[in-house]
């Protein structure tokens, strides 16, 4: 395969179907073709997690997935939370509780508090374990403890 | 840099043996698991190939397979999937804890075991693991099936004895002795997210006189491969466990690293720290080994 490849693969529940340069990082198709600005890039090597997405429930840096390997998944992104203009309880919480700052750190936090609120399944993550999960993004602003006091409390506003 | 992205070709095998006939194609393609680390390079523009082969999705090298006497784990097998397995988190939590300590969730889930060995990082953070737990790495190429213990698969700075047209097909693990003591310590900047300073995976176990008669130590960071200190082995096989023969380990463990001065640390301090995780090591597995 060279030059472009054509993909389909489901983001935000619709179906979609690109056709790019196989090794093109999935988070300039997102940005670019599929035109989903919410997913930032920081660092583009891995270590920030700010393109955090979801591809098939897990997370990944969209930056270090070439887009050929997006190929049939399904992704959801930060565009993918809410239900229009209903947040959801992460995002309020978000809001509510001085989660978000400066902001380009977060849809990626989201999207990794998201994969932690489904792995517990309405159990309430310990502060360690909200830190563990988030390990992978860096946040400038807030010190995390905001960010940490957020995603537990969405948990507690779930049960 | 990012627009070379567009010109570069990636081939997508049906399975494994289409994928070992694009393999030999002349142009040496690469192949692509996770790409973790490979899209950092292509990015940075610290990789040369133009050709990929892109094995993400192929059955044949995915899953653990827990038998009787060991694991096998699929060359695409992802730390993540490591870290959740519930056979390998009673039986090799060594290599479970060194799992969960490759980068964050979202490099777990992508990255794979058979690209944390091909890639060849002296820092490679699963392969200590691999080596104290005496893994044994299968090998396939059009020409057939081989496997090389871990120990023989690095033989220099990033240069494997793994030849071009092969691939990584799996990685087998068997189950350490009944009773011995499995350790994997990682020092980095932070505690997550970091490139280490100092890796080591150790396993211990004593005979029924209480004395050493299994010990595998296996370090990362310390030398321009992973590879096992042997003569701080030496010092501890068939030794009763004492503060003495700490000490011992810990003054042959000089001889065996020759860590750098470089952007992570410098080489006083891996020596030190490193031999300060020798001495966490033992006093875990035996509490003779503290006692004065």
């Amino acid at each position: 395969m060279s030059g472009r490849a054509t993909l389909s693969f489901t983001v935000n529940g619709k179906r979609r179907r690109v056709s790019v340069p196989p090794m093109k990082r999935l988070l300039d198709v997102l940005r670019e073709e599929c035109r989903l600005p919410g997913t930032k890039e920081g660092c583009g090597e891995g270590e920030c997690g700010a393109c955090t997405v979801l591809i098939d429930g897990r997370t990944v840096n969209s930056c270090l997935v070439p887009a050929v390997q997006a190929d049939g998944a399904t992704i959801l992104t930060v565009e993918g939370l809410a239900r229009g203009p209903k947040l959801t309880a992460l995002q309020q919480a978000f809001v509510e509780m001085g989660g978000a700052q400066c902001g380009i750190c977060t849809p990626g936090i989201l999207l990794s508090a998201h994969e932690l609120l489904r792995r517990k399944r309405g159990k309430v993550p310990s502060d360690p374990e909200v830190r563990e999960a988030l390990a992978g993004n860096l946040c400038r602003c807030t010190g995390y403890q905001k960010i940490v006091d957020a995603v537990r409390a969405a948990a507690k506003s779930k049960r | 840099m990012r627009a070379a992205l567009s010109t570069l070709d990636v081939a997508r095998p049906r399975d494994l043996a289409d994928a070992l006939k694009m393999m030999r194609a002349a142009e040496r393609p690469t192949p692509i698991a996770g790409a973790t680390d490979l899209l950092v390079y292509l990015n940075a523009g610290t990789h040369s190939g133009r050709q990929f082969v892109d094995l993400w999705g192929l059955r044949e090298l995915s899953g653990i397979r827990a038998g009787r006497e060991g694991v096998r784990l699929g060359a695409l097998a992802t730390f993540s999937e490591i870290r959740e397995h519930p056979v390998l988190r009673r039986r090799l939590p060594a290599l479970v804890a060194a799992a969960a300590e490759v980068g964050g969730r979202q490099i777990q889930n992508r990255a794979t075991v058979g690209g944390n060995i091909a890639n060849a990082s002296p820092a490679g953070d699963s392969l200590p693991a691999l080596m104290a737990l005496d893994a044994v790495v299968h090998l396939r190429s059009q020409r057939g099936a081989r496997s090389l213990p871990f120990a023989e698969l690095y033989r220099g700075y990033r240069d494997l004895a793994i030849e071009p047209d092969e691939l990584i097909t799996g990685v087998e693990i068997p189950y350490p002795p009944r009773g011995t003591v499995q350790f994997f310590r990682k020092v980095g900047t932070r505690r997550a997210q970091s490139i280490s300073k100092v890796v080591m995976a150790g396993v211990l176990g004593l005979d029924r006189k209480r004395r050493v008669s299994h010990v595998r130590l296996a370090w990362g960071s310390v030398a321009p491969v992973t590879l096992r200190s042997t003569h701080a082995e030496e010092a501890l096989q068939g030794a009763t466990p004492s503060p003495e023969a700490a000490s011992r380990a810990r003054e042959a463990l000089a001889s065996d690293i020759s860590p750098i001065d470089d952007i992570r640390s410098d080489r006083d301090y891996r020596t030190t720290v490193a031999g300060n995780v020798l001495l966490q090591f033992l006093r875990a597995a035996d509490p003779r080994f503290a006692r004065t």
